[in-house]
């Protein structure tokens, strides 16, 4: 009984959604669903959205519980430019122990964090403004590492985290999903998770209670930050180089995107990693739709506002009231209008 | 002095200072040229903080402008190069496009409580991936209307007050006297105020929400066309991430980002601040272009901490009452 509530109330519309575009391909180009076992590893366009996704999906876990708390993560794009250029720069100096560049990488987005946290949670700074400082510095700062120039780097070992395969799955969505279930055990296990959806609903509460506001606001963008250098790690393994201008550039963006179209509040106070991570899929897959039903690739930003805006109006209870009172009317009226023929 | 003018002061100061450090440094540093071209080069810029300024007094934000932006040279572009109008007919239509496109992001973010963060981001995939779809090429213009407002101007004191300076000036009083002038003014500060109390006071919500988003996004537009007038083209990938600097600049203004504090003039400073910085590093030539990136995220840092600071002032003043 509780889970039919469950996927009545939250999950139905992003699940439906996500059903929705892949119908599509189902109905435009079957071979979308095409699944080829093939050199020990998984090819075809599912994989391929799964792949492609995982950069997105990382920064959109550490992303839920930001938000949860009633912040927000700008400069994610930015720490994944600086942890590809420490990261690139490292690989080509004389330390070759891979555990350990993987460490400064994270040690990256731990620092990152830390700051965005220290602002928000200590000085009392706005999340958008305390982030927006590492998001417009930030890629200053990894072109100030990588001297200006695309450092590129040969080490097959590195590269095997964005382009390599775990049992037959592309290396980023293994690692992704590590990550995701790694996490989910940890909000949802413990008592994190509650305590960070107190925290965003109604911190003066909270801390009443003796949930350590402070602490938990900290420490998701802590998290967020060490999601974001997982994720640059993997697109910078992926390409083989580190480039300060364009890696992660905007996606920050889709992982805020994508915690709405799971049906998150910005204004704090739940989340749901599941659910995030079904927006991150609606997101992908409706890009390779476009791409794959040979509509213009010029129209896919068009075509994700669109979406982005109906699915934002039927999550809004404002909308589904309207909608009900309209019918509610017309019964109503109906009613009245048999009443009258009646009489 | 009120403590309500201190961050603006503070901006003022930090103007000068760089303006003194700079001149010291450098000959020909704080000339009527460099600051009269600082005015034109940011013109753009400065016109689209403008709008931020009264969203963000508002207590909102709009991630829109930098594609309005795009949108509306493309627009303009398209309007005078592939169907021949002259820029005069296409400008009105231009700009009432842009107010037509803030008005549904305002009623969308009034009626049905969306988020302004959220919406304005849709807004800002929709305007680009509509800029986009018009035209994927740079189109340049060729028109003969666009060479003469261009070389409109004259010169003072060696420096150039061409037609984008002076519509900047136009704009900025227009925009003082909606701010401290008008009941729309008012109504903006109050909403960032104390939202609560502004709509039991009786200002009328969904209009001042509207206005606030419609003003903006004009002023986006506007600020694409002076765009369009300063690079003789539309493109659609023009102006990407300079909401980012608009609100860099309104911080750097000195207008707190909770709303309801902050002032027009501040705006002004803050987009002639971020432009100091810039001829700074191209004055010193050894200086790579991410250090102004670096500078600007650093001195937001030091205005929001120091705001903080302020506001935890009026906290304990408060609280001593």
């Amino acid at each position: 009984m509780r889970t039919i509530q469950l996927f009545d109330s939250r999950f139905l519309l992003p699940v439906v959604a996500l059903a929705l575009i892949l119908l599509t391909n189902l109905i435009l180009s079957p071979e979308f669903f095409h699944l080829e076992f093939k050199d020990g590893r998984l090819y075809g366009s599912l994989v391929d959205v799964l792949n492609r996704s995982a950069p997105c999906a990382l920064l959109a876990i550490g992303m839920s519980l930001v938000i949860a708390t009633g912040g927000i993560d700008l400069s994610v794009g930015a720490v994944i430019a600086i942890t590809g250029a420490v990261c690139a720069n490292l690989l080509n100096s004389s330390i070759d122990s891979i555990s350990l560049i993987v460490l400064a990488g994270l040690f990256v987005g731990v620092v990152a964090g830390a700051v965005n946290g220290g602002l928000v949670s200590f000085f009392g700074i706005q999340p958008i403004v305390a982030t927006l400082v590492l998001m417009v510095a930030g890629r200053g700062i990894a072109q100030l590492i990588n001297d200006g120039q695309i450092v590129t780097f040969q080490n097959p070992a590195f590269a095997s985290i964005g382009v390599g395969s775990i049992f037959g799955l592309p290396s980023p969505v293994v690692i992704t999903l590590g990550i995701f279930l790694l996490a989910q055990a940890f909000v949802r296990l413990t008592a994190m998770g509650l305590f960070i959806e107190a925290s965003g609903c109604n911190p003066k509460a909270s801390s009443y209670i003796g949930i350590p506001v402070r602490t938990i606001k900290w420490s998701v963008y802590v998290m967020s930050g060490l999601c974001a250098a997982v994720a640059g790690m993997i697109i910078t393994a992926d390409i083989h180089g580190a480039d300060a201008n364009n890696a992660g550039l905007w996606l920050e963006l889709d992982a805020i995107l994508a915690v709405v179209l799971g049906g998150a509040s910005l204004a704090g106070g739940r989340f749901s990693l599941p659910l995030t991570l079904i927006g991150v899929l609606i997101i992908q897959a409706m890009t390779t739709t476009i791409i794959m039903s040979g509509i213009d690739p010029k129209f896919n930003l068009l075509i994700k506002s669109l979406i982005i805006v109906t699915v934002l109006l039927l999550q809004s209870p404002i909308l589904r009231g309207q909608i009900r009172g309209f019918f509610a009317r017309k019964h109503k009226a109906e009613n009245s209008a048999v009443v009258e023929s009646q009489s | 002095m009120s403590a309500r003018f201190i961050p603006v002061v503070v901006t003022a100061v930090l103007f000068l200072a760089l303006l003194i450090a700079g001149s010291l440094q450098f000959s020909g540093f704080a000339s009527p040229r460099v600051l009269l071209n600082l005015l034109t080069d940011n013109s753009f810029l400065a016109i689209m903080a403008l709008g931020m300024t009264f969203v963000i007094l508002s207590g909102g934000i709009d991630l829109s402008v930098g594609s309005v932006l795009a949108l509306s040279s493309v627009l303009c572009a398209i309007l005078v190069e592939k169907h021949g109008w002259h820029p005069l007919q296409a400008i009105p239509v231009v700009l009432i496009a842009g107010a037509a496109f803030g008005a549904i992001m305002g009623a969308l973010i009034h009626v049905y409580k969306l988020q302004p963060f959220i919406v304005t981001l849709a807004g800002m995939f929709f305007a680009r991936g509509l800029a986009t779809v018009l035209s994927e090429q740079s189109i340049p213009i060729t028109h003969s209307f666009f060479d003469s407002v261009n070389n409109f101007g004259f010169s003072v004191l060696g420096g150039w007050i061409g037609s984008a300076t002076l519509l900047l000036i136009v704009v900025f009083a227009f925009g003082l006297w909606l701010a401290h002038f008008t009941r729309l003014g008012g109504y903006i500060y109050a909403l960032g105020g104390n939202s609560t109390s502004a709509a039991l006071l009786g200002v009328p919500m969904g209009l001042t929400t509207i206005s606030i988003y419609t003003l903006s996004s004009t002023l986006a537009a506007l600020s694409g066309i002076v765009y369009t007038f300063y690079t003789a083209s539309g493109y659609a990938l023009s102006g990407v991430g300079m909401e980012l600097d608009a609100i860099a600049a309104v911080v750097i203004g000195g207008t707190l980002l909770t709303g309801g504090y902050g002032y027009v003039l501040g705006t002004l400073l803050g987009v002639m601040i971020m432009g100091l910085i810039q001829t700074w590093i191209s004055f010193h030539g050894s200086l790579n272009s991410w250090w102004t990136k670096i500078f600007i995220g650093s001195l937001v840092l030091a205005f929001i901490i120091f705001q903080r600071g302020i506001s935890a002032g009026f906290g304990t003043k408060k609280a001593k009452i």
